[in-house]
């Protein structure tokens, strides 16, 4: 391959000024054809994975974590070079200087990785520990500063929870194109030209968005230093296809390296790196096995991220998960398909390495995408389980660009130009019972809402809880915002994401993405109290412990107006509480309905229901509808969710839909026809995310008791994807015990 | 045939079907993605019924056929190029006379209707129905008369004729054929339904099912005696070997 010639593209917007998106739409080639094409993996990129499986066998060995540094605080220069297996390694780099080797990053909270540390067996470097104690604040002892003593009260007893108040907030995407498409000196050369127009009136948002953007110059310049580690010089743009992809990994290491946010997108880049490729090919200066060589090892790299978490963490974003996500196809809004060759060739890694959850593989699913696509897509599912679905019209159509990526799990972002500040999720069901429970807790007894009347009879009233229901709504909105105002002013102030902010815009748009869970359990509730007799057994001090129900009511995920509506309601009425209350950085608020993996802990957290929920019992993940209630098959609990508004959510609708493989059809033909159908069907309707596995439940019984047999299972859970061994036990059950169609 | 008249399918002006339940994600009763009603009634006793809950003329939910559409529309999204609304069972055709308003109503918005049927009841109801259906399931238990009244308690002439009536009308229809161990997995028995459908050009493909016992469980709480207990599944020789048999007659051969 020859270097000296810079690569000729078509000119456009994007020369003049930082405009990935102005290049890719000038320079893509729509590809409309099918998977044919596509090459196997080469010898070198499964010489480099096999080294990775036993990394990867001794990791899962080892308790979960392979090794840790725990001395070096880890920077984007902190670590020198690190190799898989160097000969064969076309894409380099590595977080640490070994494989799986966990660093520790004590800003978002000292005693977080000091406990992460321990739980592995090994102490925190006295120094660090000493340094982080009393010399250097962290975001998590900031937070803790200034919340208040009804924020602490609203977090511990479950209210509000998985707040990012002790581990990095995330869901920030870097639009790490750009190092490929600009090289470093470019990007540095426009943020001191950004910082030059900072001028006065110096506000105290504007001395920090100055200092903010110092730290941006400083974090690309960090980067040029990386980059030397391994022989690349960053500073210049990339040169051919294996820089570009190259390029692009050192801008994410970067990124993963400063920070371990939740979740940490990639965004974007593979209709990018086919413009780069497709030159490559059409230059014949590589071949197609070479061009899938680049993506494989590519995507090895993104499997191998990891990050140092507490036991704890577990129990909100279970199975180790990174959220790389990627978002893949879609539309151009002039009418063109995004789907490229490349977007075949990082589906086609599930093939060439097997399955896994990382990178977090999400299709912008268009009805208009190439038929050729959506067959490889429902295959890839029906074969891996491992990807998921996004309505591209609907994002398109209602957020007006067609250059976004998915952050974490099903939350839209336009690339480069746009961030979103992460927060958690209220408990919908829990407030619920502070309805019927005069605003005390229903576990302890605390008064949460002051000012909320007793009920006036055991058999619940329907328009007397709902009153009560509103009021409770509006207080935990209160109390939500004024969390989140703290914990990302904070972030901000203690673990800005200098490297991920210097490849986005100086002044971005924000949203502040709320989220809510229990749904489907608070929904059912209010039907049951509607349209059933529900009474309430109390305890002796007043605390409902349990419901009887006398009669039938409608359950949400049966297409069924009477209850779905509620659910409807709900999430209309919530969202707009949100928006009441002014917000830090002035970004623009955003509801979620998405759990993660937090539904089994929320439902731990929460008693009884009026919907004869047991207390302690799962909630059903995202906006799904309760497991076993969704009983007149699987199109009808799809077209409950879909009657949920994206405008009322615009963080994003999950839902996770489990699916044997004979449910689907009879011949392999029948199961891709139908899929692609029943998404297209989801999508017409207005739907927003889909997950989708295909599974029995016999295989994954049988993976619970053998996992060493199934070390790359994977499964999609609220939004990603993840090892089903590397779940807990109970997360496990959760799954196994959620509606499988399975009825023919 | 005393069974078509016990069930009130026509009411003063709506007409009700008395409908069992609905599965919404219907992949096996037709082409594509359907929305499967099962419709209350059946008038054979078949030994390995899956349904047997849906046997009974009394019981079910009346429903006016308004209703249905109503489901149909809001499924009519996930139908896709081939899917659309199969009548299952219970035998469907029993409630012919309300079903004809709701297929033409079914076919107004475009919607595919596909019957599945046992094609026992020969009413001009019935054929007013199957003329309008776009495809009929045709379900035959045996060929042999003696072998289908034991597995039926019911007689295979009719059966045999609306196979030859579809033809007459032009209705296309999907064979279907359970292989029952020992019941009717006999190579003359089908050969000779093979020969008899041979030159059937409404025949459109065959599809083998194999026979299985998920229903059994339903037959205890319902006080009835499941009497096909220690028949095995079929195995997969078997099956193939049933699929070679069919496939000298038919171009199109299933396994289901």
């Amino acid at each position: 391959m020859t270097m000296e010639k810079t690569m000729q593209f078509k000119p456009g917007l994007w020369e003049s000024e930082i405009n990935v998106g102005d290049f890719v739409r000038k320079n893509i080639t729509p590809y409309e054809g099918d998977a044919s094409f596509l090459s196997g993996p080469t010898e070198r990129t499964l010489k480099v994975w096999e080294k990775c499986k036993e990394a990867l066998a001794e990791e899962r060995e080892n308790g979960g974590v392979r090794a840790i540094d725990n001395h070096t605080i880890s920077t984007i220069t902190s670590h020198k070079a690190g190799y898989i297996d160097r000969e064969n390694e076309l894409i380099v780099g590595l977080q640490t200087d070994m494989l799986l080797k966990r660093a520790i990053k004590p800003f978002g909270g000292i005693k977080v990785v000091e406990k992460a540390c321990h739980e592995h067996g090994l102490e925190l470097d006295e120094h660090v520990k000493e340094i982080f104690t009393h010399y250097r604040k962290t975001h998590n002892d900031g937070v803790f500063d200034a919340y208040t003593e009804e924020i602490r009260t609203y977090r511990s007893l479950g209210f509000l929870t998985g707040l990012p108040d002790n581990y990095a907030r995330g869901r920030i995407i870097g639009d790490y194109r750009r190092l490929a498409l600009y090289g470093i000196d470019r990007l540095i050369e426009v943020k001191r030209a950004d910082l030059r127009g900072l001028t006065g009136p110096m506000t105290e948002a504007r001395v920090r968005l100055r200092e903010e953007v110092a730290e941006q110059i400083h974090a690309l310049e960090a980067m040029k230093v990386m980059g030397s580690y391994y022989g690349l010089d960053l500073g210049r743009p990339a040169a051919t296809a294996q820089e570009a992809v190259q390029w692009v990994y050192m801008a994410y290491l970067a990124a993963v390296k400063e920070q371990d946010g939740a979740a940490m997108s990639l965004g974007n880049v593979s209709s990018f790196l086919d413009i780069y490729i497709e030159y490559d090919l059409a230059h014949g200066n590589i071949d197609e096995c070479f061009a899938q060589e680049l993506i494989d090892q590519f995507v090895i790299k993104l499997r191998m991220v990891r990050h140092l978490r507490m036991d704890s963490y577990n129990e909100i974003f279970a199975g180790d998960a990174t959220w790389v996500t990627e978002s893949i196809g879609g539309r151009l809004n002039d009418g063109r398909t995004k789907v490229t060759k490349t977007s075949f060739r990082f589906l086609q890694t599930l093939y060439n390495l097997g399955p896994a959850p990382e990178p977090n593989m999400t299709i912008l699913w268009s009805l208009e995408l190439p038929e050729g696509f959506k067959r490889f897509c429902t295959q890839v599912s029906i074969d891996t389980s491992a990807i998921q679905y996004e309505n591209d019209d609907l994002m398109r159509e209602v957020r007006k660009t067609d250059d976004y990526g998915i952050a974490c799990c099903v939350s839209f972002q336009e690339i480069g130009r746009s961030i979103q500040f992460f927060g958690a999720r209220a408990n919908l069901a829990k407030a619920l019972l502070l309805a019927i429970n005069g605003g005390r807790c229903e576990n302890t007894g605390t008064v949460m809402v002051k000012d909320i009347p007793v009920l006036k009879s055991d058999e619940l009233d329907f328009d007397e809880v709902m009153e009560n229901y509103k009021k409770v709504l509006a207080q935990i909105a209160r109390v939500y915002n004024e969390a989140m105002n703290i914990i990302h002013y904070m972030h901000d102030k203690y673990y800005y994401e200098k490297a991920q902010m210097a490849l986005i815009d100086t002044d971005p748009h924000i949203n502040l993405a709320y989220g809510v869970a229990g749904l489907s359990i608070a929904a059912d509730s209010l039907s049951a109290i509607k349209y059933a007799h529900v009474k309430a057994r109390r305890n002796e001090i007043g605390l409902t412990e349990g419901f009887d129900i006398e009669g039938e009511f409608p359950c949400y995920g049966n297409d069924d107006d009477r209850a779905d509506s509620i659910a409807v309601w709900l999430t209309h009425y919530f969202s707009n509480e949100l928006k009441k209350y002014p917000v830090y950085r002035n970004a623009v608020p955003t509801m979620s309905i998405l759990t993660i993996t937090s539904n089994v802990m929320y439902g731990k957290k929460t008693g009884a229901t009026p919907d004869g929920r047991e207390r302690g019992v799962a909630f059903a993940p995202g906006a799904n509808p309760m497991h076993g209630r969704d009983n007149h098959g699987a199109i009808a609990s799809l077209s409950s969710v879909a009657k949920l508004n994206y405008e009322d959510a615009l963080d994003g609708i999950s839902n996770t839909f489990s699916i044997i493989p004979k449910s689907l059809g009879a011949t392999r033909e029948d199961r891709v026809d139908n899929l692609i159908t029943l998404i297209d069907g989801y999508f017409k309707k207005k739907a927003h995310h889909l997950n989708v596995n295909v599974l029995n439940r016999e295989m994954l019984e049988d993976a619970m008791e053998h996992p060493e047999n199934y070390p790359q299972l994977t499964i999609r859970v609220s939004g990603y994807a993840v090892n089903f061994v590397r779940l807990s036990r109970a997360h496990q059950l959760e799954v196994i015990s959620r509606s499988f169609h399975d009825h023919f | 045939m005393t069974e078509t008249t016990a069930i009130p399918t026509v009411s003063a002006n709506v007409p009700l079907l008395r409908v069992h339940s609905y599965e919404s994600l219907g992949t096996y009763d037709g082409p594509g993605i359907r929305l499967v009603v099962f419709l209350q009634g059946c008038n054979f006793r078949c030994l390995y019924c899956a349904n047997p809950d849906t046997i009974t003329l009394q019981g079910g939910t009346l429903t006016p056929i308004d209703e249905i559409v109503q489901k149909a529309l809001n499924e009519q999204p996930f139908f896709g190029r081939k899917g659309g609304v199969t009548f299952s069972g219970g035998e469907p055709t029993l409630q012919a006379e309300a079903l004809i308003p709701l297929v033409d109503a079914l076919h107004k918005r475009g919607i595919n209707v596909c019957i599945d049927t046992n094609g026992s009841i020969i009413t001009d109801a019935a054929r007013e129905l199957y003329r309008r259906t776009d495809l009929v399931l045709l379900d035959v238990k045996q060929f042999n008369p003696l072998r289908h009244r034991t597995l039926t308690e019911r007689d295979n002439t009719n059966t045999l004729a609306t196979a030859a009536f579809l033809a007459e009308v032009g209705t296309p229809f999907w064979l279907r054929y359970v292989l029952v161990p020992g019941y009717s997995d006999d190579v003359a028995d089908i050969e000779a339904l093979c020969r008899h459908l041979q030159g059937n050009t409404a025949l459109q493909r065959v599809e083998i099912l194999p026979y299985h016992t998920l229903g059994m469980h339903k037959y205890e709480p319902l006080g009835m005696e499941y009497k096909l207990k220690d028949v095995p599944y079929n195995t997969p020789q078997q099956l193939d070997a049933a699929r070679e048999l069919f496939a000298r007659y038919f171009a199109d051969v299933r396994v289901n």
